[in-house]
């Protein structure tokens, strides 16, 4: 059965993560059968862009409303055109936009969208993450109509998406959408940033992360003590910049920085995807935690499962004699 | 302005999990249970702005007995009344008590409680810290034909509706006009969470809490997604795990870090 996948751009380029979702499409169906969707007032370039890769053909769905993202529009939109074929899935990226719409997408055609997909198994059978990552869930569909699916950041590689070659490009064709400007319910702004980001975390050579572990910010000088020892930068999980003990500028993962640096140190951080995805690129990973569970293990170099009350200053003191 | 929270009662952040005996859900025996932590949020946000525009906050969550320790909470907090769906009768199940319906099934319960108290503005979670499904809401606002909006971190009324604050990748944000009745799906760390304070947990126990039979919602459960199985992850990288004393552990990283990561 054919797959519908719908691009995403960034900047007026298809966005990596689309190229990512692509790489789980052809595990669904040969390129022949998928159809690259993108969506906007202007997708020529896009289009032209999925064109190059290896699908059986591209729509542009176009039309002046589809300037500016809104779920009403978006979601008006590719039902229109979702209902004129009948593709076996339809396969997104998981980004902020697709989670925005497509639940609504999927409702209109009684559908429910399969999210924020790992992996996917002959069947096919959908792997997601289950209590933030703690376990793994197998998901199937079932029932006569398409099976919507969100693809996870990082799960399938870009880079294995083949392009046409020396074959000529996927043919285009163009899709007009009925709208109307009154069926737009929602008026979105320009998007802003709240400050100035002062602390460069992307060019950190050591950091010590901190996570709820720590249980309140009257603990925090145990940490710096250890950054201290290291030379490290300091930076934290997301609850502890929403709690106000460290600045929003610290905080690594999709809503925060993405950080690459030699050592990264997660202390009291559990390891959810949305921290994962800003750190993962790290080249050396250390992990304290005294959950020996914890997610964050699975993508660490160096674990220690403990007490991070007796772990860290154990550490610093270690890091101050090996020093000497 | 009458405000509906939607609440879900999840596993504890910080209690162990173990894989029921099924391999489909996990044991809930002996499991401690919290308030999904950006439901936490969105009740906040609505009794801030009952506090500033008068009116109405009603509760609502689906699931089984135990989810009523949870409505306690948020009436303690300063909900004034609460929906119960009740669904024990459906077998524990991924979710707590609701294994037979997927989102699809579980925002049609929701919706049908909702409607009759026609609200101004239905709150949710971002994401439920069990199934992480991230679409009730969003369903919600689809199956009560209202305009919605996701991510959202803080909610202004104005004259003409809403002005609601939302996340985006990487630090960005932007503002969204719409008219009332919406739904959003609240992200958390907007505001800072109150606690229940004695006299409010003297009162919730006189405020009304009203026990509706999912059977009586006229909803049936035809799921389109199941969850067939859970397994443990599988690890992406060998770990070293370093034992012992603190001291030792700590020792022999430093040592690791030195001589084969090449890190200090
Ligand atoms: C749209 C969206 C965007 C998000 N963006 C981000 C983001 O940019 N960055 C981010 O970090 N999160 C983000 N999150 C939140 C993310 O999902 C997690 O909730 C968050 O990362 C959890 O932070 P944590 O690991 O510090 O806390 P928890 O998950 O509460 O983990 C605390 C850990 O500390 C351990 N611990 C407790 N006590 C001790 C002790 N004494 N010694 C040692 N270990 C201990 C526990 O075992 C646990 O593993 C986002 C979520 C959403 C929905
Ligand atoms: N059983 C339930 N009872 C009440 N609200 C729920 C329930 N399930 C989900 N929700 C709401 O929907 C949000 C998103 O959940 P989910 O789609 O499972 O990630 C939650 O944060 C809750 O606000």
């Amino acid at each position: 059965m054919s797959v519908l996948l719908v691009l995403e751009q960034s900047g007026g380029k298809v966005s990596r993560l689309s190229w990512e979702a692509l790489a789980a499409a052809h595990r669904l169906a040969p390129a022949q059968e998928i159809t690259a969707v993108v969506i906007g007032a202007e997708t020529d370039a896009l289009a032209a862009e999925a064109a190059a890769k290896s699908v059986g053909k591209v729509v542009r769905v176009e039309h002046p409303l589809l300037k500016t993202y809104t779920a009403d529009g978006y979601s008006k939109a590719l039902h229109q055109l979702i209902q004129g074929q009948s593709p076996g899935q339809i396969v997104f990226p998981h980004t902020y936009q697709v989670r925005d719409y497509a639940p609504a997408l999927a409702c209109r055609m009684g559908q429910v969208l399969i999210g924020d997909v790992t992996g996917i198994a002959d069947g096919p059978v959908f792997m997601r993450q289950l209590l933030q990552g703690r376990l793994n869930g197998s998901y199937r569909h079932s029932g006569n109509g398409p099976c919507f699916v969100s693809v996870q950041a990082g799960a399938f590689r870009a880079d294995s998406v083949e392009t046409q070659g020396n074959a000529a490009p996927a043919p285009i064709e163009l899709f007009t959408p009925a709208l109307d400007a009154a069926q737009i319910r929602t008026v979105p702004s320009e998007p802003f940033r709240e400050s100035a980001q002062t602390v460069d975390l992307g060019s950190a050579q050591r950091i010590v992360s901190v996570g709820r572990g720590i249980k309140g910010a009257e603990n925090l000088p145990l940490i710096e003590a250890l950054a201290g020892a290291l030379g490290a930068e300091l930076a934290a999980s997301r609850p502890i910049c929403d709690n106000g003990w460290m600045p929003m500028e610290r905080q690594v993962g999709s809503s925060g920085q993405t950080v690459a640096p030699k050592l990264y140190l997660a202390v009291g951080i559990s390891g959810a995807i949305q921290h994962l995805v800003g750190m993962k690129g790290s080249q050396c990973i250390v992990a304290i935690n005294k959950d020996p569970d914890a997610p964050i293990f699975e993508v660490a170099d160096y674990g220690i499962a403990g007490d991070l009350f007796e772990v860290v200053p154990a550490l610093t003191e270690a890091v101050k004699a090996a020093k000497q | 302005m009458k405000i509906v929270v939607a609440i879900k009662q999840v596993p504890d952040r910080d209690a162990p999990v173990r894989i029921a005996a099924d391999g489909k859900w996990i044991e809930e025996r002996e499991l401690q249970w919290a308030m999904n932590e950006p439901d936490a949020y969105a009740l906040e946000e609505a009794l801030q702005l009952k506090e500033k525009h008068g009116g109405e906050v009603i509760v609502l969550s689906a699931g089984p007995e135990r989810v009523g320790s949870t409505i306690r909470e948020a009436l303690a907090k300063g909900a004034d009344r609460a929906i119960h769906i009740v669904c024990d009768d459906l077998g524990a199940g991924a979710g707590g008590g609701l294994r037979n319906f997927d989102a699809l099934g579980v925002a049609r319960l929701l919706a049908e409680a909702i409607k009759p108290e026609s609200p101004d503005l239905v709150l949710t979670g971002l994401q439920s810290e069990d199934l992480g499904l991230c679409q009730t809401g969003v369903i919600l606002a689809e199956l009560l034909g209202l305009p919605h909006a996701t991510l959202i971190l803080h909610v202004e009324k104005t004259d003409a509706g809403l002005k609601v604050k939302r996340e985006l990748e990487e630090g960005w944000f932007q503002s969204i006009e719409m008219p009332l009745p919406a739904v959003l799906a609240m992200q958390s760390g907007g505001n800072k969470l109150r606690y229940a304070t004695l006299m409010g947990i003297k009162r919730a126990k006189t405020k009304e809490l009203r026990a509706v039979n999912a059977a009586e919602l006229g909803v049936e459960a035809a799921p389109v997604a199941t969850l067939e199985q859970i397994s443990a992850p599988k690890k992406q990288k060998s770990t070293q795990m370093l034992g012992g004393s603190a001291k030792e552990a700590a020792t022999a990283l430093v040592e690791k870090l030195k001589t084969e990561a090449r890190v200090l």
